[in-house]
């Protein structure tokens, strides 16, 4: 047994590691934040240039060739930094689907792309009424002659505005809830019937609720199989999961960090609030909760690629709900203990906060998972 | 044993619901069952018209005795009161003056202090903010720092205070100041009462995590302020203080609110597909439980307050409990938002109105743990007076 990193991944790590530390910092965020698109181009092409836009992607690709466990050391550090570029989307979840369900000459054409920084993708799955199930899938595809209609209403699409390509889910037989007969497309954002209503998110980012009116698309927009789209989203969806739980656990080192510290120099009553015993043992709390999350942040990256579907649901299902928890305990600690200047926006702490809130409702809630686990595990 | 209300308490109860149901506007209902009525869905404008309506029925300080143009209403009235008003989502208007300073001034103003300030409360002509907290002094607030030096009939204040909730729409500010450095800090305070538009002070907003303006920091540069504006001796602040901060941790649990807002969170289950969803309706049954469990114990020490006895340490429970239960609450509200938990501030509603303010409510709500006493300065409490360790 063996959980240490091999020298390439300490050194991809230590490079994402110093960009947040020399060029990333929270003032630095805080103006990309007001910008129009929220993020910078000029950081994305500059992290396409190292590298870091390709690392879990196949040489063949002209990705580096990592897995799951260089994906993990990345996203821990850019959730340190609260990175705003839109890594999850594009990357993460965009770059997974097509890997796993593209056709050959989709990867070809759009992986590299992708991997140089010119390409922006953006999931469409969320309903309405879809809940935490990524098979409540409403929108409809409608087959024609030379392609399908598409038509529906997707919300809060995570990265959309700033886009080049959607990937949505639509629904080209069975009925909501079924796992068969959902199809995935990619759709130009410009693309006519594509309606975007724009507007911010709770962690800086930019997202939309999208109306599909009567959209064209070829055939050759089709990602996988006609019907067999569930299992393409499944699996991108669990390594996302796993790349989740990783930032998580780089925002909660963090915010687990300000707040140690915070104890120790914040005076009160004469004396570090450090030394207070309720104080101590909440920190312990803390510690135990970020320690124990990565420990399950790891088991995700070595379950994720399993050959066994049943191992890899477990894997991630389990860890995103033990995550979560530990993520609101630490969000909700270090706020608590910051007192008045943790419910200000002015401190880095606040917006952890924030973000740790927004974990647990992505891809699916911590009560989802824990019991998708537990029936799994039974 | 007996929690039944009397034929004339029921009469009461009766008038109450028929007043708020006539004069709550949709606007302010509207607010409430979004569970924004602290903020984001109410304007400032919108709470100063509720808090004259309600001033001009003599409703705006329900807990205020006849003498001082209160209703002088019993404990039993009061919670009636409360426990309707919340039912119908009608907010209190947030309101220093109405909770903490005038039964200050009721016990240590001058008759002078009394007739110059307890009206213009009661009309909502003045707007008090509170003046406590410092950057240096928080739970310790007793360490407080702004200085209050004499000069003449005056005192010359240099310092600052943080926190102070709405001092950008207040006029006037009770405060509390250090008239001597020497011997025991808590003797060296002064409580004291000033207008806003004083030279020499600055206000600074603070943005907080729910991205809106509530609070902010006050500085004072040579600020003058007459002596006559004391509020009991030179040296007396801390008495003072106390004494409020008795009068706000009986009011703190916020069961009537919470009762409202669990029947909110319950319609929000079945209204939103969570009716067959056994992990929220257990979460949510376990806040119903405590909230019962908070109620009986509020009943039971109004029925000692009843019987005469002062309200002592064990009200520091109320505020620890009351407060995580508010937070639970607006927990499981965020919880039931999945993706809707994503929007933020955005000008028009992307999603159902039930969760557009979700989770600004949920994040500024993480300071009820914090003001007012502080959850770990609660147990401190406890453990001391009420356990004697």
């Amino acid at each position: 047994m063996d959980l240490s990193f091999s020298e390439e991944q300490i050194l991809i790590k230590e490079s994402v590691e110093k960009f947040i530390e020399k060029d990333y910092d929270f003032d630095t965020r805080g103006k990309l934040l007001e910008t129009e698109e929220g993020f910078s181009r000029e950081n994305w092409k500059n992290f396409a240039d190292l590298g870091w836009l390709g690392v879990a992607f196949p040489e063949e690709y002209d990705g580096f060739g990592g897995g799951a466990t260089e994906t993990m050391l990345v996203m821990e550090a850019f959730g340190a930094g609260m990175v705003l570029e839109p890594y999850v989307s594009t990357v993460i979840v965009g770059g997974n689907l097509i890997e796993i369900g593209g056709s050959e000459a989709q990867k070809k054409s759009l992986l590299p792309t992708l991997i140089a920084g010119d390409l922006l993708l953006s999931l469409a799955y969320a309903e309405k009424r879809s809940g935490n199930n990524i098979a409540n899938v409403a929108v409809t595809a409608e087959k024609q002659a030379d392609g399908y209609t598409i038509n529906g209403e997707k919300i809060v699409v995570l990265g959309a505005p700033s886009a080049d390509k959607l990937i949505v889910s639509a629904r080209t037989s069975g009925d909501i809830g079924d796992e068969s007969g959902i199809s995935l497309f990619l759709i130009d954002r410009s693309a006519s019937g594509v309606e975007l209503s724009s507007y911010k998110t709770m962690d800086g980012g930019r997202a939309a609720n999208i109306a599909f009116n009567n959209v064209k698309v070829e055939k050759s927009e089709l990602l996988g199989q006609e019907g067999q789209g569930f299992s393409i989203l499944e699996r991108a969806t669990e390594r996302a999961i796993a790349a989740l739980c990783a930032q998580a656990v780089g925002m909660m080192d963090v915010a687990y960090k300000a707040t140690l510290e915070y104890v120790k120099t914040r005076e009160q009553f004469g004396i570090p609030i450090g030394r207070f015993q309720v104080l101590q043992f909440r920190l312990v709390d803390m510690y135990m909760s970020l320690e124990q999350a990565r420990s399950m942040t790891y088991m995700a990256a070595i379950d994720v690629n399993s050959d066994d579907a049943d191992t890899r649901r477990k894997a991630v299902s389990g860890a995103k709900a033990y995550v979560g928890k530990c993520a609101r305990l630490i969000a909700q600690d270090s706020v608590q203990i910051h007192g008045g200047v943790g419910i200000t926006e002015e401190l880095d702490v606040g917006h952890y906060f924030r973000n740790l809130t927004l974990f647990c409702n992505t891809l699916g809630s911590t009560d989802y998972h824990l019991k998708r686990f537990a029936e799994l595990s039974q | 044993m007996n929690i039944d209300y009397s034929q004339e308490e029921l009469a009461f109860k009766d008038e109450v619901k028929s007043w708020f149901e006539a004069n709550l506007t949709p606007d302010l209902k509207t607010a409430a069952e979004a569970g924004a009525d602290l903020g984001g869905a109410v304007s400032i404008d919108q709470m100063v018209t509720w808090a004259k309506k309600l001033s001009n029925k003599g409703w705006l300080a329900p807990s205020w005795p006849k003498e001082y143009g209160g209703p002088g209403w019993d404990t039993t009235q009061l919670y009636i009161f409360d426990e309707v008003r919340a039912e119908l989502g009608a907010p209190m208007p947030f309101s220093m003056g109405v909770v903490m300073l005038g039964p200050a001034l009721m016990k240590f103003g001058t008759p002078e202090q009394k007739e110059k300030y307890l009206p213009k409360i009661l009309s909502f002509d003045d707007w008090w903010c509170q003046g406590y907290s410092e950057p240096g002094a928080g739970s310790d607030l007793a360490s407080l720092k702004l200085s209050a030096v004499a000069d003449g009939d005056d005192y010359i204040l240099n310092g600052s205070k943080i926190w102070t909730t709405y001092a950008h729409h207040a006029n006037r500010m009770f405060c509390l100041v250090r008239t001597n450095a020497e011997g025991k800090k808590q003797e060296g305070i002064s409580f004291i009462l000033l207008d806003m538009d004083i030279p020499g002070l600055e206000i600074r907003p603070i943005i907080s995590i729910d991205g809106e303006h509530h609070l902010n920091q006050v500085f004072f540069d040579d600020v003058r302020v007459p002596k006559a504006n004391l509020v009991g001796q030179e040296g007396q602040g801390w008495t003072v203080a106390k004494y409020l901060l008795t009068h706000e941790r009986s009011s703190i649990s916020g069961v009537a609110d919470s009762t409202a807002n669990i029947k909110r969170i319950k319609r929000i289950a079945r209204d939103h597909g969570y009716n067959d969803d056994l992990q929220m309706k257990l979460k949510i049954a376990s806040s119903e439980l405590e909230l019962t469990a908070l109620r009986y114990t509020e009943f039971r020490m109004l029925s000692q307050l009843e019987s005469g006895q002062v309200p002592g340490a064990e009200s520091s429970m109320l505020k620890i409990k009351g407060t995580e239960l508010q937070q639970a609450i607006t927990e499981t509200r965020v919880d039931m938002a999945g993706h809707y938990a994503y929007p933020w501030h955005s000008d028009e509603a992307v999603g159902p109105d039930d969760f557009r303010y979700a989770t600004q409510v949920y994040n500024f709500l993480r300071a009820s743990t914090i003001y007012g006493g502080s959850t770990e300065v609660q147990y401190g409490v406890l453990a001391k007076m009420v356990l004697g360790l």
